[in-house]
């Protein structure tokens, strides 16, 4: 009988809280480690282009600073996957910054394995030649693409992890890794079913997200057997149930029934869900089928210019009916005065809140115009000059534009701010989210935090 | 009756960067089946509703848990200078006005 496995999944994204009395229950009894994500592709490809985490620094040093002397006093791993975010070097590097900083202040010292993921350009050159699939609905890879990417990195699985754990590190910052492979890696080590472990990181990686009330900024506590595992939220405010964790199976992914890992394809289809208490679940039945072929994905960013945006509300009933003419106005006074920029390189958006800026074409405007409607005109332009004068013609020309039946004369816009214009920063787009058949090395490097 | 009064979870959200889904929960077995076999329920339907082809769209029925997914192309990927949602979060419409 192999000796089970608890470990503790701090929060669904480190940087998003977790109650301290999750913690405080969560150590009552023993934990073999304690892992937390921290990344996403979902708030944009701003942060990975940028190198900027979309978590702030003090979110994460507080989720940070509450769990590290507890790991030192019982010598377990703390395993932090895509740091920073985006896990891009200077995503890991800000990380390990905030690490620091928190043993400099509680004079505690760590043996820390750092795993990079970049890519570098040659190895993307390669990759760019026959060896770049599309994943999850991307497009075929334009390998003229190739040099313009911005922190182009590889999700890595749990082997480099657990190299990282055999070395005995107290902390392990991994870059952009797998969700699963936070989880997953300390278990498979052991010895346990990895396709178990690979189904229960899936859940742990989300914090309580299983549970319900659901909660990302809180903990779960899971165990490892044998032939099953078991989810619970130490926190006594929340309670998983069989259908609160089968439903995360449905959360942020194309198929209920599998998904996908580097180590393969993950089949819950055959699996069960059991109440072990009110607060409890045992999961049994999910079973990996090996990959045939090992692929790793890769992601990267894009520059696509610089944003410059303004906000402002309309009320005037004549000024919201005719609002395609006003933009319309706009766009060519516009195009007439924008002499600083060439016409092909610049973008104008009107995004009409209140009448189609959420859905767009997908859904006609209403028959009857709104009492009100937001306005937000976005200028993009290849550098931020650029981009913030055009913003400066276009909320100009807005708020006098002439139009049909106009009866407010002075001025078409409310803005609701001085300054009313916003430099919003470089912009990007994913235009690397493909996977790789090419082998590529992750290497864990040792060094000592204090 | 549409999709969005049948359903007791209406739900969007990324899948990657490039796919959007969609999440339908139903309190009853037969409020489940009753959406799923209606005529207006199909990939065709929901693509012509979101102006993407119809291969590109799929309805992935989960009946231990009443759901069923949809899974559909986003018009541009997200964060990317064109879009409008980077979440995803609000692209359950137009699909939740479907006549059932």
């Amino acid at each position: 009988m192999k000796e089970p496995i608890r470990y503790l999944s701090l929060c669904g994204l480190l940087g998003y809280g977790y109650s301290p009395v999750s913690l405080e229950n969560a150590l009552k009894e023993k934990l073999d480690f304690v892992g937390v994500d921290a990344g996403s592709t979902d708030p944009g490809p701003y942060y990975l282009g940028s190198g900027k985490g979309f978590v702030k620094r003090l979110q994460v040093k507080r989720d940070l600073a509450l769990i590290l002397p507890h790991i030192k006093e019982r010598n377990i791993p703390l395993i932090i996957g895509s740091a920073g975010g985006s896990g891009a070097r200077p995503h890991v590097e800000s990380v390990l910054d905030i690490i620091g900083e928190i043993c400099r202040e509680q004079q505690l010292s760590f043996k820390t394995a750092v795993i990079y993921s970049d890519l570098p350009v040659e190895f993307l050159r390669k990759a760019a030649d026959g060896h770049l699939f599309p994943c999850g609905g991307s497009p075929e890879f334009a390998p003229e693409k190739t040099e313009r990417l911005c922190n182009p990195v590889a999700q890595f699985g749990t082997e480099p992890i657990i190299e990282a754990l055999k070395g005995g590190a107290g902390i392990i910052v991994a870059g952009r890794c797998c969700d699963t492979a936070v989880f997953a890696s300390y278990p498979i080590w052991k010895g346990f079913d990895p396709g178990l472990a690979l189904h229960a990181a899936k859940i742990a990686e989300c914090g309580a997200l299983c549970a319900r009330p659901v909660g990302a900024n809180d903990s779960l506590v899971v165990e490892m057997y044998e032939n099953y595992f078991t989810v619970e939220p130490p926190n006594p405010a929340r309670c998983c149930t069989p259908d609160s964790v089968a439903a995360h199976s449905l959360y942020e992914q194309p198929d209920p029934n599998c998904f996908y890992e580097p180590e393969g394809k993950i089949d819950l289809s055959g699996c069960s869900f059991e109440a072990l208490s009110e607060r409890k679940v045992k999961v049994s039945g999910s079973t990996l089928i090996p990959a045939e072929k090992v692929t790793t994905k890769l992601e990267g960013a894009e520059q696509a210019g610089f944003r410059s945006i303004t906000i402002a509300g309309l009320r005037d009933p004549s000024a919201i009916k005719h609002l395609a003419e006003i933009e319309a106005g706009v766009r060519s006074a516009v195009a007439e005065s924008a002499t600083f920029v060439k016409p092909g390189e610049y973008s104008l958006r009107f995004l009409r809140y209140g009448v189609d800026a959420v859905t767009g074409a997908n859904e006609a405007p209403e028959e009857n115009f709104p009492r009100e409607v937001g306005l937000v005109i976005e200028a993009i332009a290849p550098s931020q000059e650029q981009a913030d004068a055009l913003i400066g013609l276009a909320r100009s020309k807005a708020l006098h534009q002439g139009f049909p039946e106009r009866k407010a004369t002075a001025g078409n816009l409310a803005f609701p701010f001085s300054p009313s214009d916003f430099s919003g920063g470089a912009v990007y787009e994913f235009s690397l989210y493909h996977l790789t058949d090419l082998p590529i090395e992750f290497n864990v490097e040792m060094k000592v935090i204090s | 009756m549409r999709v969005y009064d049948e359903a007791f979870v209406c739900r969007s959200k990324n899948a990657g960067p490039f796919q959007v889904t969609i999440d339908l929960m139903f309190s009853t077995a037969e409020k489940f089946h009753k959406v799923l076999s209606s005529a207006n329920f199909t990939a065709e339907k929901i693509a012509e509703l979101y102006h993407v082809s119809a291969d590109k769209v799929a309805i992935k029925p989960f009946e231990r848990i009443l759901t069923v997914k949809v899974v559909l192309p986003r018009s541009s990927s997200s964060g990317a200078p064109l879009d409008s949602d980077v979440y995803g979060s609000q692209q359950h419409f137009p699909l939740g006005d479907l006549e059932i």
